[in-house]
């Protein structure tokens, strides 16, 4: 049951038989199976299979590190890395809710100096293609802690940038950057401007009123492609004291709860790129991915990629069971590429 | 059937356990199951990780359990046997002691640091509270081994809250029995004999697990009498392997700094006088003012994403007190268990 051996790249190519599949993407059933090759091209990252990490959901590597080799990931997504060394919140910061949890952990964290001493050197020597996670309380650090990625000795090992932009703006009265189109052009032009040649992907947030917005004053300012999507603002009560459940009071929720959320965001952003009302650039699905079906879903709406977070709390051998699962998935439907499962929901309407 | 780290050394495997043997012990269940290459890695004070509700199940997160036993399997005529003690305090421990022999859960271990173990053949004293006592008799047995005279302190609300209680005097020199209602032992809590204990033991390192209003009186009786607390702490825990943020607590490193550390892989051992327990209150932790990056107050409105630890509590009715710490998961605040 658990016992699966994991499985070297090059052993990703699930068996087939069937070449010539007549409808690719419908067949379930094992006599259209094809050879599928995993890998992707995200904006110039190129990657042997199309499954991450999620941020904030793997730690720095080391702990997942115990479980499978980092380099069998696509790409190993760190926890977001600020400025400066960073405590987090108090307790509790979790609250397990139906199909999903909450967490407020105030993005607890080293500080971008000891990322590139410590954590990004480590990665370096697994062979992980990493892609860092920063954000900053204002424009001005973002740009600081991209600067410091990029001036490090071990940055050669990131395949990319991803942007977090779901904090808070402390220099416009603490509005969520992600929330405010304006803010978001902001940090994407500040970082653009110290990393001109590395792939950058904005994490968009799902609170807001129009994503397709926000990810069109992304892609404006230089994004090379979006992450979708980070968590969605939850509170939950316990009932035993009557009190906030979790001491920052309001968390993100995650989980299989919020995959619909996350399917319908990635779907509007890649209806709005084929409608060409959004430059076309590539989408990475996030936001309860705990299996192969899952992944095929976001593949469906539009991503290019999926993230594995909270999955992995429950089994740190999601990310790899996930993309094992994908390449079965894709190879039974007749699918030879991940390119080929990109937006085919769009494709199929009533 | 076990996965484990292919490039170094081996220290924790996920591995399908199926379960041989499950009874009641008073208030708690004690389980016991078949996990291949578990017994091998694990020591005193580590903790096994289950995932609970089944394959349908919306229950995402383990459920956190101390190791109460191991039994590497002598030969292949035998199994890899670990045995955990469960209190049924929320749905997914519900569920788990709801299993009938058979039964296949999804299990991760050994995780988390052990007891440290002295060097000399000193005197040392255990305290449980409630089923906090589950990973104690194994530690006990590990320090006989070694020469240590062994002295056990088992408290509870009542006798049906005692875990361990008939067989410890087989584990230990010498054993006193505390309960809050009288019912068994000295009425009182295990803090009213705990000084008598090490004084009369001459011990040097005081042993400690279960609730944490327990554990902060055991790490200062343990001071007042000259000996250091080693406790196991409980806190809720999302993963239990390190990755989720959300088990911390503050605590002073050994260069005089407090920070927010992970009580899965840091501890959940901790020496009791490098916890900030001054920090704890109803139920909830801050973040001292002095902790390694810590919030500068104040910043965001509620509800920003973003917002400073709170400086205090909000006023809250009789709450019950936090659960023990054999288990700790998102079942452990579900309701109070001491």
């Amino acid at each position: 049951m658990f016992g699966r051996k994991k499985s070297r790249e090059g052993d990703h190519k699930a068996a087939t038989a069937d070449p010539g599949a007549p409808d690719p993407g419908a067949g379930t059933t094992a006599a259209r199976h094809v050879e599928t090759d995993l890998s992707v091209d995200l904006a110039g990252m190129t990657l042997p299979n199309p499954v991450m990490t999620a941020s904030g959901c793997a730690a720095n590597g080391r702990e997942l590190a115990r479980f499978f080799p980092l380099d069998d990931l696509g790409a190993f997504v760190s926890k977001t890395v600020l400025l400066d060394p960073r405590s987090g919140r108090g307790t509790p910061r979790m609250a397990e809710t139906s199909g999903g949890m909450l967490n407020s952990i105030g993005l607890q964290g080293p500080g971008i100096e000891a990322f590139v001493t410590t954590d990004l050197p480590w990665l370096a020597s697994t062979g992980a293609r990493v892609l860092p996670s920063i954000a900053g309380t204002d424009p001005r650090q973002f740009a600081v802690v991209a600067k410091t990625l990029r001036t490090s000795e071990a940055f050669s090992a990131c395949v990319g940038v991803e942007v977090n932009i779901s904090c808070p703006n402390v220099a416009n009265r603490g509005l969520v950057f992600a929330c405010d189109a304006a803010s978001s052009t902001e940090v994407v032009d500040r970082v653009r401007e110290q990393l001109p040649d590395t792939p950058l992907f904005v994490k968009l947030s799902p609170d807001v009123t129009d994503i397709v917005a926000i990810a069109r004053a992304c892609l404006h300012a230089g994004a090379d492609g979006l992450t979708m999507i980070n968590t969605l603002l939850g509170m939950s009560i316990d009932t035993n004291r009557m009190r906030p459940h979790l001491a920052g009071i309001t968390g993100g929720l995650s989980g299989p709860a919020i995959r619909p959320v996350a399917v319908r965001a990635v779907w509007q952003v890649y209806a709005a790129m084929l409608a060409g009302t959004l430059p076309t650039k590539p989408i990475v699905g996030v936001g309860g991915v705990g299996s192969g079906e899952d992944a095929l879903q976001f593949l469906a709406a539009g991503a290019s990629a999926v993230q594995v977070g909270t999955a992995t709390f429950g089994d740190p051998h999601a990310p790899v069971r996930v993309r094992d699962e994908l390449a079965e998935g894709l190879s039974r439907r007749g699918l030879r590429t991940v390119a080929d499962a990109v937006g085919l929901a769009h494709t199929r309407l009533p | 059937m076990s996965r484990v780290s292919p490039r170094t050394e081996p220290s924790v495997v996920h591995v399908a356990a199926r379960l041989v043997a499950t009874r009641p012990v008073g208030d708690f269940q004690y389980m016991t199951f078949a996990a291949p290459g578990v017994p091998d890695l694990a020591r005193p004070g580590q903790f096994v990780g289950i995932t609970v509700g089944g394959p349908t199940s919306g229950a995402l997160l383990r459920r956190s359990f101390s190791l109460h036993a191991v039994s590497p399997a002598a030969d292949r005529s035998e199994e890899d046997i670990l045995d955990i003690v469960v209190a049924a305090n929320g749905p997914g421990t519900q569920w788990l002691v709801a299993q009938d022999v058979g039964a296949v859960v999804d299990l991760v271990g050994p995780l988390g640091r052990a007891f440290p173990l002295p060097r000399e053949r000193v005197a040392c004293v255990l305290v449980g509270g409630g089923y906090g006592s589950a990973p104690l008799f194994w530690l006990a047995s590990a320090l006989r081994d070694r020469g240590c005279r062994v002295e056990l302190v088992l408290g509870g609300a009542s006798w049906e809250r005692l875990f361990g209680a008939d067989k410890a005097e087989r584990y230990a020199d010498g054993v006193t029995i505390t309960t809050d209602d009288g019912s068994r032992g000295h009425q009182g809590r295990v803090t009213d004999v705990l000084g008598d204990v090490i004084d009369g033991s001459g011990a040097s390192v005081v042993y400690a697990c279960g609730p944490m209003g327990m554990l902060e009186a055991v790490t200062s009786v343990a001071a007042d009498h000259g000996a250091v607390a080693q406790v196991a702490v409980e806190e809720s825990m999302a993963c239990g392997v390190g990755v989720c943020m959300t088990c911390v607590m503050p605590v002073r490193g050994s260069d005089g700094v407090t920070r927010m550390v992970r009580s899965c892989v840091e501890g959940p051992v901790f020496r009791g006088d490098r916890i900030r327990w001054d920090a704890f209150e109803q139920g909830w932790c801050r973040v001292p003012d002095d902790t390694l990056g810590a919030p500068i107050v104040p910043a965001a409105p509620v509800g920003a994403g973003d917002r400073p630890a709170r400086a205090s509590a909000p006023v809250e009715a009789d709450a019950p007190e936090q659960a023990a710490s054999a288990e700790s998961g998102p079942d452990a605040s579900d309701e109070g268990a001491q």
